[in-house]
């Protein structure tokens, strides 16, 4: 479609992308992924060098540049590492305001991240200021899962 | 390696919209510009590197668009993409070109036109892990956000501190007849911005800007017949780190930026960088991220980079003035944006930097990041070669 730019008299041609995607999500992933859906569980793989638990769960480590060789199950509670509040709307992004957090969940040497709910967000500086770091956060999940990181609905302080 | 210097720069003027000039075009004034700059012609060039970050023009593989009106024409060709990173990436191709041998005059072009994307933090989503982190709701904001919560907590730096890096960065930015926003902003105008992405604000962030740069490579014996005072190349280097944000050593101090500085210093025999540096043209597109790179160059102490803005060290007329452009804050055309960095920092060594120019500049440090915080590149540029 092109229509006229009234400002000053510049050609616009419209276009919008819609294709869609089928992402395979491969051995490890899925296993990742099933774990979610059918046991609530998350598992994570250990690199046989570093022995660093890896969440998510991945094939390789990238610091050693090693095949990761063990599964192993990590709490799904931990410690807030940091967050983000965001406060604008993006286009197929959720509605603001909402938490982005990384976890550092017990038993695994990474951080997730996830949304971080159970905070009152009508002021949102206010919130930022007293959300502490090092808060003990929980996982809550779904009811209905399907094997998706967001079977995890999202992290709460557990108190 | 032999020596390699960049002896022409050429940029176009950066603006929200640029409605008068589509991708191609851009790049086409940049190049003219730089070769008008080092007085040569496209026949003299020998190669091509091209920074240009898919998909924000509307074209997947961008590169094809660009490369002809750029002055690729029937000459060899590369594209590359490290997300932010990836003007200087493209530019550090062009000098490894010509240091290797490979070619007597390499340019380097970067261009992006942000504003085409009606959304574009939605596409910067795009660029995280379609299974694990994609779903949570970051944008290219987060990658200055998160860690600024981080560095609050474990170093104590504040809001204030930070608003600083854009007072500074607006105010050297009414320097620099090209830079996109031009306005100077008060702590209190920064603390009053409406909030983006807590903890920062809007006069935190970098704005979305169009436009194209180029910077021209020239081997030492060519180098020294276009010009007598060609900025040197006396060191550069990448380094990368894994996809996930969730994966860092620490958000608040990048650790592969240290390692990255430490390795560009001992090239270049820097050893007190804040002494030995004269200027710097840093990847800061978000104020936290002046902190966390000011530290991890050694600047000042971990955690000190807030005092550091408070001392006024690194302002115009202090003892390494950084930005003299007014940088990321004032400017980002996110391909092009760190091969800006190399060309101002370049325009320094050089004497070309008009009302910007910080006085008798030997060393210039260049920085670009992107991808989350995932690939860094620096780039040192002296008054003599080393």
């Amino acid at each position: 479609m092109a229509t006229k730019d009234n400002k000053d008299e510049y050609i616009i041609v419209e276009q919008t992308w819609n294709v869609p995607f089928r992402h395979y999500a491969g051995e490890i992933t899925s296993r990742y992924l099933k774990e979610f859906r059918d046991n609530k569980k998350i598992m994570g793989r250990r690199c046989p060098k570093c022995k660093r638990v890896l969440i998510p769960a991945r094939k390789n480590c990238e610091r050693c540049f090693t095949e990761t060789d063990e599964w192993i199950e990590v709490n799904d509670e931990g410690k807030l590492v940091t967050f983000s509040i965001n406060c604008i709307k993006y286009v197929g992004m959720p509605d603001p305001p909402y938490i982005m957090g990384l976890i550092r969940l017990d038993g695994a040497d990474t951080d997730i991240l996830h949304y971080i709910k159970g905070i009152d967000l009508s002021d949102v500086d206010k919130a930022g200021r007293e959300l502490k770091i090092g808060t003990r956060m929980k996982a809550v999940w779904k009811e209905v899962r399907v094997g998706n990181v967001t079977d995890i609905d999202y992290f709460m302080p557990t108190v | 390696m032999k020596r390699a210097a960049i002896v022409g720069v050429g940029q176009t003027k950066f603006v929200s919209r640029h409605r008068d000039l589509i991708h191609p075009e851009l790049t086409f004034e940049a190049s003219r510009a730089a070769l008008e700059d080092a007085k040569l012609s496209i026949d003299n060039v020998d190669a091509l590197t091209m920074g240009v970050m898919d998909p924000f023009d509307g074209v997947d593989c961008c590169d094809r668009w660009i490369c002809g009106a750029a002055g690729g024409y029937n000459k060899p060709v590369i594209r590359i993409n490290t997300a932010g990173a990836t003007g200087m990436s493209a530019a550090i191709a062009a000098y490894e070109q010509v240091a290797s041998g490979m070619f007597e005059i390499v340019m380097a072009v970067s261009e992006q036109r942000v504003s085409e994307p009606v959304d574009a933090q939605s596409l910067l989503n795009t660029c995280t892990c379609p299974y694990h982190e994609r779903a949570m709701g970051g944008s290219a904001i987060s990658l200055g956000a998160v860690p600024a919560t981080r560095h609050m907590y474990k170093y104590g730096s504040t809001h204030e501190q930070r608003a600083l890096s854009a007072v500074k960065a607006h105010k050297h930015g009414m320097n620099n007849p090209y830079a996109h926003l031009r306005f100077e902003v008060t702590v209190q105008d920064v603390l009053n911005s409406m909030i983006v992405e807590w903890p920062l604000r809007l006069l935190d962030c970098c704005p979305r800007s169009d436009g194209a740069v180029a910077v021209i490579f020239a081997s030492e014996d060519v180098a020294k017949t276009i010009t007598d005072r060609p900025a040197w190349v006396n060191g550069a280097v990448s380094i990368a780190d894994g996809p996930f944000f969730g994966d860092r050593p620490d958000v608040s101090y990048r650790a592969a930026l240290a390692v990255a500085a430490r390795r560009l210093y001992q090239k270049c025999g820097i050893k007190n960088p804040l002494k030995d540096i004269d200027v710097a043209e840093l990847y800061i597109p978000f104020t936290s991220l002046e902190l966390i790179q000011t530290e991890a160059y050694g600047f000042c102490d971990e955690g000190k980079g807030g005092e550091l803005l408070e001392e006024g060290t690194t302002w115009m007329g202090g003892e390494l003035p950084i930005n003299p452009s007014g940088g990321v804050l004032c400017t980002n055309c996110i391909g092009a944006t760190a091969e800006l960095r190399v060309a101002e920092a370049a325009l320094q060594v050089m004497g070309k930097g008009g009302l910007r120019q910080v006085p008798n500049v030997e060393t210039a440090l260049a920085s670009g990041l992107g991808g989350m915080l995932q690939f860094h590149t620096l780039m040192m540029l002296g008054s003599e070669p080393r």
